[in-house]
């Protein structure tokens, strides 16, 4: 669709709790998001039919504009003076989004080659299959069973290698004949990306008992992943079979005029294009109250993972059974008994929407968070990886850098930009509390950009990306990005108080300068501006050009402002909870966290 | 907005509950409509599919994939015993000392042998999983193949946390009132089989006297989350239970902490004192949420109404209880319900409500903070 003939919008995502609709329309040159409305989502009884929440929260949107959108139930097009619109986009994470379990040959390679092309369509992985996971074949047969996904991704087998693995898998895929999670009375559907020799054994096996699609090898060599085709079949099935047993789904996908997304797969693709437009490397994170959705772009390379139990009120209990209560409370700025912290957060996983009503309590959550971003990020780093089993072809200045094959592809010091969404982020009460959220989790290193996504629409923008980049991009930098401003944190350690940076900002608004000594954090405030920084670390201090380097870069500004980062990387904080406790209370009051 | 939705746990003295009691897969359904149950009848059974094993028979004989069938004894279908043996090797001349041969790992039948991998996979015969009523009541309805509803008139309490799946057993009150712990001198020998009601609190050792005894349930305000930890030997991080093996089933009918039980739950579980009831721990709050419940079959005194669905929302002058620290635990009514939003402590701006505590005093608090009390 051209530019000329999209003016107005409308866009909704259909979430699990809440359906959301945007409007967008073109003032002049560039495109704004103009209001907005919300209802709940209506795929559960008594309504069971998911369009009564969009037409609801299209409705909403109708009074506030003044335009009228809906005929009955069907959005007018196009737009004319003030009705109708041009297209109307959807994104849907409703009845627990897509549910996918994958296999692979070898768990470090085709395995996680299919669990990246899944978690990349927007899926949530249950579980990961394969040849040498460790368990043994009636334990796999039996987790097969018991998992009721949605669709299978097979894969195994480099094209023309051996088929003996993969043809076991489907084998034992047949043997425990896994039904679908929705809809019983029809064929679990079974995508074949692997060994194209292979073909025949396997339409042979899971042909008649499943609904198989084949298509091209996902890792067809070992140097290289295909990941799109396979990608394109789950996304074709999630419409054609997971939607249709959807209640009013069918109904959903004739309203709208671009397919419906999952709305994690928008997501993706949106953190995609701002990336390449700005040639940035961008972490994306959306901490929900069950899961918690990791995106990054890194030298190109788009990279997704759903930590599936790491959330704020559902899975609040599993954040501290993984990260341990002690973790959780390191980064309280008062003592408090374990036992206290421990029923607190068993108490919020029982009644989850329940809200923070005392400074204390708030402090608890943002503490809880710091550890579920810190986790999933792990979970992210550990996925996010080049490809396992390649030789290295190595040059000589590769020699005397020592990467090995399957190296992280997440560098925090190469990080450009941090985009934080979900409640905690999106709505703590100052947005300081936001930042150093991502600071202290991520670890941010060198020069960091932070911004969040207040009313989460990088959904409606992601699947509006599909038809029309420009609208979804200017959408995005005009309203959906809060922008916090930008983290600067020397990479190394010192002694308290020693001189590690000189700094100089110049900007429009004015040049500033100083200096940052080990131990201390700080603001300066600078507001939604572009701007320069020229830093001059101490000689064992790296801020992205290498230790004692000096290094230029350019930054922008925002609610909260620069803020100078001097507690060292890594982040060690005293051991001692006397020391710890005075230390987090120093920074709070410092960057004014807290009344 | 003049009310609040905030549904809250249900305590109900009488009311008519419909339970639907279905099988996992397709099975056979045992009762007709109409016809009454005992909560330990057996209503629908179904076979579930026996466990898969393999063998690679190719490895182990030091054959090629393509010529297994020419060492196999048995074909796909065929029956198979333990140690059986399925597969060997024909050697030169007969000689029997060259012989090897493979015997089947389990008793059951052949489910396939592949001629790519080289592998059997054998099944376990099928087992046969019995559907119990779990209630005492009526069949009002049956889904052919699938199983039964069960109607019965009779109190309904949920609780907001429990662990372990479905029991029976009776009702038995071990503490004098609402407001103190369940120690582990209160649980006598003679409470084997039944459901113990305590009051604020069971530590851990109350629970594993609980356990030792072979009560059935214990039902109490609060426990520790340090206890549950180690009653269960690890932290639950998603609420999603109702299956764990301790040898009890635990109901919380308040929360994690000492929390005096309600007066109105506690006065409700003393009248039915010494009548059967059904208790499940089983708990999930996500995606269709469950709430551990107890049901006592009958009516609790002639002079009890049944009630009616309850409308879902707070209205100025219901009973809530406070969910959130820093009043977790404490009941007040709303006096009310103002709809501007109001910045709290935290300086969030937030939907409130106003409630009376029963020492007279009123706080502002968010809504999202309280629960209606069901009665």
């Amino acid at each position: 669709m051209q530019d000329k003939d999209l003016n107005v919008i409308i866009a909704t995502d259909c979430g699990s709790t809440t359906t959301k609709a945007i409007l967008i329309e073109k003032k002049g040159d560039t495109y704004r998001q103009t209001f907005r409305g919300e209802a709940p989502t209506t795929v559960e009884a008594p309504f069971e039919d998911v369009t009564r929440g969009v037409l609801n929260a299209i409705t909403e949107v109708e009074e506030l504009s003044g335009r009228k959108i809906l005929d009955g139930e069907k959005v007018i097009t196009p737009n004319n003076g003030n009705t109708g619109v041009d297209v109307y986009v959807s994104t849907s994470s409703a009845g627990g989004g897509l549910q996918m379990m994958v296999a692979g040959a070898v768990k470090a390679m085709t395995g996680e080659s299919a669990q990246r092309c899944a978690l990349g369509a927007g899926a949530i992985v249950m579980d990961v299959l394969a040849s040498n996971d460790g368990r043994a074949d009636h334990e796999k047969i039996e987790r097969i069973r018991q998992l009721r996904p949605d669709m299978v991704l097979l894969s195994g087998g480099t094209d023309g290698g051996t088929v003996n693995h993969v043809v076991e898998l489907a084998n034992f895929i047949r043997a425990a004949d896994p039904k679908p999670r929705l809809g019983a009375s029809y064929k679990l559907p079974v995508i074949y990306a692997g060994n194209n020799k292979a073909h025949k054994e396997i339409n042979d096996i899971l042909g008649s008992k499943t609904a198989l699609v084949i298509t091209e090898n996902l890792r067809p060599v070992l140097e290289r992943e295909n990941l799109m085709p396979a990608r394109h079949k789950i996304h074709d099935i999630f419409l054609e079979h997971v939607m249709q047993q959807a209640p009013g789904y069918p109904k959903l996908m004739k309203m709208v005029g671009a397919p419906i997304m999952p709305t994690p797969a928008a997501v993706g693709l949106m953190t995609e294009k701002f990336a390449r437009a700005n040639n940035y490397n961008v972490l994306a994170v959306d901490i929900g109250g069950a899961t918690t959705d990791v995106f990054s772009v890194f030298s190109e390379i788009f990279n997704r993972t759903v930590s599936a139990n790491l959330g704020m009120s559902y899975s609040v209990s599993n954040v501290m059974a993984e990260a341990g209560v002690q973790n959780i409370m390191r980064w309280l700025p008062f003592k408090i008994e374990d036992q206290e912290v421990r029923n607190r957060l068993k108490n919020k996983m029982i009644r989850p929407t329940t809200i923070p009503q005392t400074q204390e309590d708030l402090q608890v959550e943002h503490a809880v968070a710091r550890e579920a971003l810190r986790l999933a990020l792990a979970q992210h780093k550990a996925l996010a990886v080049g490809l396992k089993g390649v030789q290295q072809e190595r040059s000589i200045s590769d020699a005397f850098d020592q990467t090995s094959s399957g190296q992280s592809l997440i560098n925090m010091m190469s990080l450009n930009y941090v985009i934080g969404s979900g409640g905690i982020l999106a709505h703590s009460p100052r947005r300081i509390q936001s930042a150093l959220m991502m600071i202290d989790a991520y670890q941010l290193e060198g020069v960091t950009m932070l911004a969040v996504d207040s009313i989460f629409m990088m959904p409606h923008l992601g699947v509006l990306a599909q038809i029309n980049e420009k609208a979804s991009l200017d959408v995005f930098y005009n309203d959906c990005l809060i922008k916090l401003g930008t983290n600067i944190a020397p990479k190394g350690l010192a002694k308290e108080g020693e001189k590690i940076l000189d700094w100089e900002i110049k900007a429009q608004s004015g040049n500033q300068s100083g200096e940052l000594r080990f131990g201390e954090i700080f603001i300066v405030p600078l507001s939604d501006e572009n701007a320069e920084v020229i830093l001059k670390p101490a000689k064992s201090f790296d801020v992205g050009a290498g230790k004692g380097s000096r290094y230029e870069a350019k930054i922008q500004g925002g609610t909260v402002g620069v803020i100078f980062d001097g507690r060292g990387r890594p982040l060690e904080l005293p051991k001692t909870e006397g020391k710890r406790v005075e230390s987090l209370e120093k920074w709070y009051k410092k960057l004014n966290m807290y009344p | 907005m003049a009310h609040a939705y905030s549904p809250g746990l249900k305590v109900v003295p009488f009311i008519t509950l419909r339970k639907k009691r279905m099988l996992p897969i397709p099975g056979k359904v045992l009762y007709e409509k109409g016809k009454e149950v005992d909560a330990l009848d057996t209503v629908a059974q179904t076979e579930l599919p026996g466990k898969v094993f393999s063998v690679n028979v190719v490895n182990r004989l030091g054959i090629e994939p393509s010529e297994i069938r020419n060492y196999m004894l048995k074909k796909e279908g065929d029956q198979v015993k333990k140690d059986e043996v399925i597969a060997e090797t024909k050697p030169f001349l007969g000689l029997s000392f060259l012989k090897s041969s493979i015997s089947s790992p389990i008793t059951g039948t052949v489910e396939s042998i592949s001629e790519i991998t080289g592998q059997v996979l054998f099944r376990e015969p099928p087992k046969i999983l019995p559907l119990h009523a779990y209630i005492k009541g009526k069949i009002v309805e049956v889904e052919e193949n699938f199983g039964v509803v069960i109607e019965a008139d009779g109190t309904f309490i949920q609780g907001i946390f429990g662990i372990g799946g479905e029991v029976n057993g009776e009702i038995k009150v071990a503490v004098d009132s609402p407001d103190v712990d369940l120690k582990p001198e209160d649980i006598k020998e003679e409470y084997r089989g039944k459901v113990i009601v305590g009051g604020r609190h069971a530590g851990l050792e109350s629970i594993k006297k609980a356990i030792k005894v072979g009560a059935s349930a214990v039902v109490v305000g609060g426990i520790h989350d340090k206890d549950l930890r180690e009653i269960l030997g690890y932290d639950i991080g998603v609420a999603v239970t109702g299956t764990e093996k301790i040898g009890i089933t635990l109901i919380v009918t308040e929360g994690f902490g000492h929390i005096p039980m309600s007066d109105y739950t506690f006065k409700l579980l003393k009248s039915r004192e010494g009548e059967k009831a059904s208790v499940s721990g089983a708990t999930q709050i996500r995606a269709g949420v469950m709430r551990p419940e107890i049901i006592i079959p009958g009516a609790p005194g002639s002079d009890v109404k049944k009630k009616e669905e309850s409308r879902g929302w707070i209205e100025v002058g219901d009973q809530v209880r406070i969910i959130r620290e820093p009043h977790f635990g404490i009941i007040g009514t709303v006096t009310q319900l103002p709809s501007e939003l109001q910045a709290i402590a935290t300086e969030s701006n937030v939907r409130v409500l106003e409630v009376k505590l029963e020492n007279g005093s009123k706080i502002v608090i968010p809504r999202a903070n309280v629960e209606i009390i069901e009665k």
